[in-house]
């Protein structure tokens, strides 16, 4: 009796024991990681880092000259238009098409996969192909002009004014499709005898969409918007792709200037900096939404 | 941090422990971007040339034009406490890795092979730090030059311009015949690589040195540097609307194809030339920024030797010594399209541009007006040349006028200092 007791002991505490152990690496990884050189990060940002890292403190001076380059302000208003665009756009034809294909119609199959497919590029890819349709020697506006329509203009690429909208543009493009479905994903688990229930009291189609089934997909547009809202703010490898920060420096964005001033100007201090307002950006903006959102359902 | 410490110390103790094992053959690590056709068959005379003195070559080739990463690397290997023996490198990026330590020491072989005297001064200010040889030069750059297209010029009844009116009138000329006027690609580096022969001639060498060497406020802000900016005002006025972005080589084939009569580039576009099979003199012409003749801009190619150990370091100064060496940089000047970093050996192999690029070379370095490029990091560090790269840039794109342009670059110059 006292040894079978003294297994099933062991037992207990294995099992107890057994997820901690296997989770510990992934744990202390992590930690390292991910908070280790975000705590490092931030006290480059205080520091007279140049090429190298350097520990020499100098309090908040790098915030101060940062706030002071031009650069960095075009950055700034870039990724407001940007994120601002591209998030909504994204949400509406993301939406708009998910309702469309959630009509029953024949060749969904066909249909998803090709609206999804663009997901499956990586935007470096994206952003080279778009760089050819929309120079104006190569693609849309010479095959325009070949064809005869001689007026034809479309230049945005290489106007510094316009060139932040082909990013959207592209961007869109390519991200559109992965938010169709997960708003279909959505739509799927919607329960039918609601909609039915709706008809029956004879709500109207667009009653029905506006009033019950959008409220009723919040989980997907919350998801939505955390990942175009993480994806929009680390857009690197499409500006490179794309435009290079070009023309001129009309289309840098905070990841690209932060790389740029790190990596490429011997100035690592203040790309810490730029790197540590990124960061906060994301958690003034994330936290209070992911804890509103994640904190009703609680409750 | 201490933790972090410790697993830097195992890790250098693994590396010498291995390095250990490595004297056996001797061997040389070198990082580089030389990875294009004509780049690698140049280096490959050099791994051929240490090969044959039984040194074994380690190649750590990261892609990219500009190098950027390549240095990204470095800066890895160098915090790991493992730097490579030698590292391709340019202009003040070396002084910036040797005011770090990092940089070993050539002296002896210097001294032995004679280097002071051969070496133009001006270059030296960039293989030596603190009086101490520290990299090798493997040749010069030159970038105040014009590509012409000799066909179209012809064509025009154009004469090669001696002056800056002569060259506006010769792209108006092009211009209004339907050529390009100016083939330029719109990409930060080119914009500043034509802006600092523009400076040249718009104030002298005098402005040049004030404004990028000096960093002068009051030189950036000056009137000459208006007319300079006026300038660029007049270049851009001669290039075509589908332009930015496009890389040097491409603009290169706008010369070749006949579809630009000009380009302003360093001597590197030379090569684009001769690998369509055309002849300088005959197909396309090489001649100095009208109003910046007689002085030469450059920028060297050099290898920066690392602080490595001991063991590693006899292959080292081998390799230095056979970089220095004039076969080799005839062999690898005439394939890469720049000009010798030593004045003493003949030019008799190179084409004619090379050799009007290497007498030229020798008479600016003997008048003092060998001039480090701005453009290409050999007038003032990183930071500061980025800034300027800002400003050049954004006036090019029409974003400022003249005079902010001024402005802006003593303000943006002061901020990055």
């Amino acid at each position: 009796m006292p040894i079978q007791s003294r297994q099933a002991d062991l037992r207990t505490r294995l099992q107890d024991l057994i997820p901690k152990i296997v989770l510990a690496p992934s744990l202390a990884v992590v930690l390292i990681f991910v908070y280790g050189f975000i705590a490092f990060t931030v006290y480059l940002s205080m520091t007279d880092s140049k090429m190298l890292p350097s520990f020499d403190f100098i309090g908040l001076e790098n915030f101060g000259r940062l706030f002071a380059l031009p650069a960095w302000n075009t950055a700034l208003v870039n990724l407001v238009i940007f994120a601002t665009l591209y998030i909504a756009i994204c949400t509406v034809i993301g939406l708009g098409l998910a309702i469309l294909l959630d009509q029953k119609i024949r060749g969904e199959g066909v249909l998803r996969p090709i609206y999804l497919y663009p997901m499956a590029l990586s935007f470096i890819v994206t952003g080279t192909a778009w760089k050819w349709f929309l120079d104006p020697g190569l693609g849309l506006e010479n095959t325009m002009h070949l064809w005869g329509w001689t007026s034809f203009e479309f230049n945005w690429i290489k106007d510094r004014n316009m060139a932040i909208y082909t990013l959207v543009l592209a961007a869109v493009w390519q991200t559109s499709g992965f938010v169709m479905a997960m708003f279909l994903a959505g739509l799927r688990g919607i329960d039918n005898e609601i909609l039915k229930a709706a008809q029956i009291d004879g709500a109207s189609n667009v009653a029905l969409y506006r009033r019950i089934v959008i409220p009723m997909l919040r989980p997907a547009f919350l998801s939505a918007f955390v990942i175009l809202f993480h994806m929009a703010i680390k857009s690197y490898d499409l500006v490179i792709a794309l435009t290079g920060g070009g023309p001129g420096r009309a289309t840098e964005l905070p990841a690209t200037f932060m790389y740029s001033y790190t990596f490429t100007r011997n100035s690592m201090g203040i790309g810490a900096a730029s790197a540590v307002i990124m960061l906060m950006t994301v958690a003034a903006i994330m936290i209070p939404y992911l804890y509103s959102e994640l904190g009703a359902k609680k409750e | 941090m201490r933790g972090l410490n410790m697993s830097t110390a195992v890790v250098t103790a693994a590396m010498m422990l291995t390095s250990g094992a490595a004297i056996a053959q001797e061997q040389v690590e070198v990082l580089h971007w030389w990875t294009s056709g004509g780049e690698a068959a140049a280096l490959n005379v050099l791994k051929e040339d240490l090969q044959a003195q039984g040194i074994g070559w380690l190649d750590m080739p990261v892609a990219g034009g500009g190098g950027e990463g390549a240095m990204t690397v470095l800066r890895a290997r160098v915090t790991a406490g493992s730097p490579p023996t030698a590292v391709q490198m340019l202009g003040f990026d070396i002084l910036d890795w040797a005011a770090e330590g990092s940089l070993g020491n050539l002296d002896e072989v210097a001294a032995a092979e004679g280097w002071d005297a051969v070496v133009p001064t001006a270059l030296q200010g960039f293989a030596k730090y603190d009086g101490h040889w520290v990299s090798a030069p493997v040749n010069v750059h030159s970038t105040n030059w014009v590509w012409a297209n000799k066909a179209i010029l012809d064509e025009l009844g154009l004469a090669q311009p001696t002056t800056w009116d002569e060259f506006v009138a010769a792209m108006q000329a092009a211009k209004d015949a339907g050529y390009v006027g100016l083939a330029h690609g719109g990409q930060p580096w080119q914009e500043a690589t034509m802006f600092d022969s523009v400076v040249i001639g718009a104030g002298g060498t005098d402005l040049y040195k004030r404004a990028f060497m000096d960093l002068d406020p009051a030189a950036l802000s000056s009137p000459e540097m208006v007319e300079a900016f006026t300038r660029m005002e007049t270049l851009r006025s001669f290039v075509d609307d589908n332009f930015s972005g496009r890389d040097w080589n491409l603009a290169s084939a706008m010369v070749i194809n006949k579809e630009a009569a000009f380009q302003i580039m360093g001597d590197w576009a030379k090569g684009e030339f001769l690998n369509a099979g055309k002849v300088p003199g005959t197909d396309f012409l090489c001649f100095r920024v009208p109003g910046s003749e007689g002085t030469v801009t450059f920028n060297a190619d050099q290898f920066a030797m690392f602080n490595v150990n001991e063991g590693f370091r006899p292959a080292q100064q081998k390799m230095a010594s056979a970089i220095m060496s004039p076969s080799f940089q005839i062999a690898f000047n005439k394939v890469k399209g720049s000009v010798p970093a030593r004045t003493d050996v003949s030019g008799d192999e190179l084409d004619a541009c090379g050799q009007q690029g290497m007498a030229e070379l020798a008479a600016a370095a003997e008048a003092g007006t060998l001039l480090g490029s701005a453009a290409q990091g050999h007038a003032h560090p990183a930071a500061v040349k980025n800034a300027i790269y800002d400003v050049v840039t954004a006036h090019f794109n029409g974003e400022y006028d003249a005079a902010t342009a001024a402005q802006e670059l003593a303000a943006a110059v002061a901020a990055a200092q």
